[in-house]
């Protein structure tokens, strides 16, 4: 029996912990990361924790290293810049047991609000980064950024894209390594980051970087293949792949150490090959620093700096290869949409009929911005909703928010927008705040959170009172609505949007896809009372469609019978059937 | 062993995810180098997902590109008819004759594409299934996305024991038989 394994690129990453020796892991989930922290939960070695956010995670993790022990933080790359602040200092304070943050970029935008560079942020931070290419260097290479943070005294991060963290790839599993603890040492010269001690700590960062230029052109997790040399390649992480696909014949250089590059070896190779691509997607973060070395090399003047490569880009953009494929059908688009019983279609078929602006916030309930919802009109990041809103007001005064509330799901709520929320009340804002409660972090898959009373390792906890939390932050109207009832729904939110003061509704229905039982009741339309108004497809709903002769009709295979389309229908001809 | 390139796609909660677990599984147990490349996160909510398989000695690139799939298994016509640009030359569609209308035809603002089957039949080997129907039949309507897998068995380099194996290994205990009973009615439908 082989212990080569098939594994999902970020459960390698947690493998790669788990082998290291790690002892600490926290995060915050959000995709292309999520899963890092789903499977580290399965080794009972590792602590890991859910965190409200990505700074609190990365705070965990750095005072888990300066207890001593190997920790970890994973996040998606937007997270890092939550998480930037203690990234920042703790590039400056170094660590005692190894910290490692895995970040993970989305070229293609498949699941984000931007396509931001994760190693343009590490070098601003002057914190070294690694990049695996497939699953089986992401298990050794996070082994080798604890080495390496332990070494060089630094916190690495190690950086992910989508394709990488989303795809599955062999693996071979090696022991856990234990660890001893490294013993604490009060330090305040090193630990302490008041100013007279981080212009010390600068000088050793500095010279930190300068050494780690130097010795990584010897790590291991660089490749050179040498064949071909009219043309050779640097590149690296899974662009690698579509350069070895595209060209097998060429030179390549592999770099597995990204920031800071690894000088001496990249100017070999290029003395050795005639012409020189980089091939790097996103931010020409290699490229502009080997061409202020003096070196020629063509990148991004022929390449984009957007969404993702592959191999066939790479032998049009390189070679000019007309590839003569088959053109594209031309079909409807498919975009994402809120599940059949999704309780957010419900909260926003009330605030489409009130004609209510919604500021929004990041989550499943971003999608009621398009049609036929078309109540988000904003969404910038985590807890903005709310701090939007308000800024709106204090701009425009109180009388022009009256047809806005802000959206948030829970676990964004408890992630950022309870401070947001702080600010509100503090500040004498008037805003209505609907906090769409459904008990869970819907989008990434069902991740528990703070509020939910179940830690990530499935265990009971104290649940944070949302109602009661609102009230402590001073809000003195608190509502709490089940997401479905419509009536009253529509009553609360003209009463809370008319009021003078804060409010806050919270809406709750738990997610529908978390409820794992065989569905019990459905609806059916009865052609006889349907008038074809069309008033039940108002709400979206995926399982309600028009047929071309102009019937409606609910699908069977689809309807989880949440009877918001009863609600809707004036003729009473949408009937719940029970079916066991 | 040249690389083998197979495509799956459908509508974001169809269970394309299983389909390919068990796939990677399958291509394992035949000794290969596998590569799957998956979609998570927003996508999943109803939206168009594609899988990519791909095994051989040595695989590079996780994805596959415009004319390269061997096999493309659509889950949903519609997602079939996307997709198709993908396949090689000779290459086999194996579809679920299933219905799921996007968002743009809901509400009226795009047509759902008519007669898509019967175009693709005049340019390429397909092989269809009610899949659902089936399922139903069964008694189990999640099982059809393996009713789907049984269709497209047929028209790949493993054995049927290898996939009844395979599925043995993958699917939850409980489900082992109903799982098993799906494969072999779509094994045997063409």
């Amino acid at each position: 029996m082989s212990d080569k394994v098939i594994m999902l690129g970020n459960e390698a990453f947690a493998r790669g912990a788990y082998e290291a020796g790690c002892k600490v892991s926290a995060a915050y989930p959000g995709t292309p990361s999520t899963e890092i922290s789903e499977n580290i939960v399965k080794y009972d070695e590792i602590y890991s924790e859910w965190s409200p956010n990505e700074k609190v995670a990365m705070e965990v993790a750095i005072g888990a290293s300066i207890s001593g022990v190997r920790a970890l933080a994973s996040m998606k790359h937007v997270g890092l810049n939550v998480a930037a602040d203690p990234l920042f200092t703790v590039a400056y304070i170094g660590v005692t047991g190894g910290l490692v943050a895995i970040v993970a970029d989305d070229p293609g935008l498949y699941s984000s609000q931007n396509e931001q560079d994760t190693r343009a942020i590490a070098r601003a931070a002057k914190v070294p980064v690694i990049e695996p290419s497939d699953s089986s260097e992401a298990k050794e290479f996070v082994k080798f950024a604890f080495d390496l943070s332990e070494k060089y005294d630094t916190p690495v991060i190690v950086r992910s894209t989508t394709r990488l963290s989303h795809s599955q790839g062999m693996v071979e599993l090696n022991e856990r390594i234990e660890k001893d603890d490294k013993p604490y040492v009060r330090d305040i010269a090193k630990n302490v980051m008041m100013p007279g001690n981080a212009k010390g700590r600068h000088l050793v960062v500095e010279s930190r970087e300068a050494a780690l230029a130097k010795d990584g052109s010897s790590f291991p997790i660089n490749k050179v293949e040498y064949k071909d040399t009219k043309i050779g390649f640097i590149t690296s992480g899974i662009p690698y792949h579509y350069v070895k696909e595209a060209f097998p014949e060429a030179s390549v250089l592999k770099l597995g150490i990204i920031n800071p590059l690894p000088k001496a070896l990249i100017e070999e190779f290029a003395s050795k090959v005639e012409t020189l691509y980089v091939i790097e997607e996103l931010d020409p973060i290699i490229e502009e620093q080997v061409k202020s070395w003096g070196i020629p090399a063509i990148g991004k003047e022929i390449l984009t700096v957007q969404g993702e490569y592959s191999a066939n880009f790479l032998k049009k953009a390189i070679a000019g290869e007309n590839l003569k494929l088959a053109p594209a059908a031309q079909v409807p688009n498919r975009p994402p949409i809120l599940c059949p019983g999704c309780p957010h279609r419900s909260v926003y078929s009330v605030l489409n009929k009130l004609k209510i602006h919604g500021a929004g916030d990041i989550g499943c309930y971003t999608l009621g911005a398009v049609a036929p919802l078309s109540v988000v009109d904003t969404t910038v990041c985590m807890g903005a909703s709310i701090s939007s809103l308000h800024g709106m007001e204090k701009a425009k005064g109180k009388d022009y928010i009256k047809n806005w509330v802000a959206v948030i799901g829970d676990s964004t709520f408890m992630h950022t927008g309870v401070n947001s929320l702080i600010n509100m009340v503090y500040n004498k804002g008037t805003g209505t705040v609907m906090i769409l409660d459904n008990s869970t972090t819907g989008m990434t898959g069902h991740q528990d959170h703070a509020a939910t009373g179940k830690t990530l390792k499935g265990e009971p906890t104290y649940a944070v009172d949302l109602t009661a939390l609102c009230k402590a932050v001073g809000v003195n109207h608190v509502y709490e609505i089940n997401a479905f009832d419509t009536e009253k729904l529509e009553k609360t939110i003209k009463e809370a949007t008319a009021m003078d003061e804060v409010a806050v509704i919270i809406t709750k229905s738990p997610c529908v896809l978390l409820d794992k039982t065989p569905v019990n009741k459905q609806y059916r339309i009865e052609a006889e009372a349907c008038k074809k108004c069309g008033m039940c497809m108002k709400p979206g709903c995926p399982a309600i469609t028009k047929k071309e002769n102009g019937t409606i009709v609910i699908n069977d295979t689809m309807c989880n019978g949440c009877g918001l389309c009863e609600t809707s229908c004036k003729f009473g001809a949408i009937k719940p059937v029970q079916l066991r | 062993m040249e690389t083998k390139n197979i495509m799956i796609v459908g509508v974001g909660g169809q269970g394309t995810l299983l389909t390919s677990r068990i796939l990677g599984a399958l291509t394992i147990q035949a000794g290969f180098d596998v590569k799957l490349s998956e979609v998570h996160g927003m996508a999943q909510r109803g939206g168009s997902v594609v899988t990519y398989v791909r095994y051989g000695d040595k695989v590079y690139e996780p994805i596959i590109e415009e004319g390269q799939a061997d096999v493309l298994i659509a889950f949903e016509r519609l997602e079939a008819l996307r997709y198709t640009h993908f396949l090689k030359k000779g290459g086999a569609i194996i579809v679920n004759d299933q219905r799921i209308d996007p968002m743009p035809v809901v509400i009226g603002a795009a047509k759902y594409p008519e007669n898509i089957l019967e175009d693709l039949e005049k340019e390429h080997r397909i092989y269809k299934v009610d899949a659902m129907e089936e399922a139903k039949k069964l008694g189990n309507s999640k099982v059809f996305n393996v009713i789907v897998l049984g269709v497209a068995a047929q028209h790949m380099d493993f054995s049927k024991d290898d996939w009844l194996r395979v599925i043995e290994n993958t699917v939850p205990a409980k489900t082992v038989e109903m799982n098993k009973k799906a494969f072999e009615v779509g094994y045997n439908l063409h």
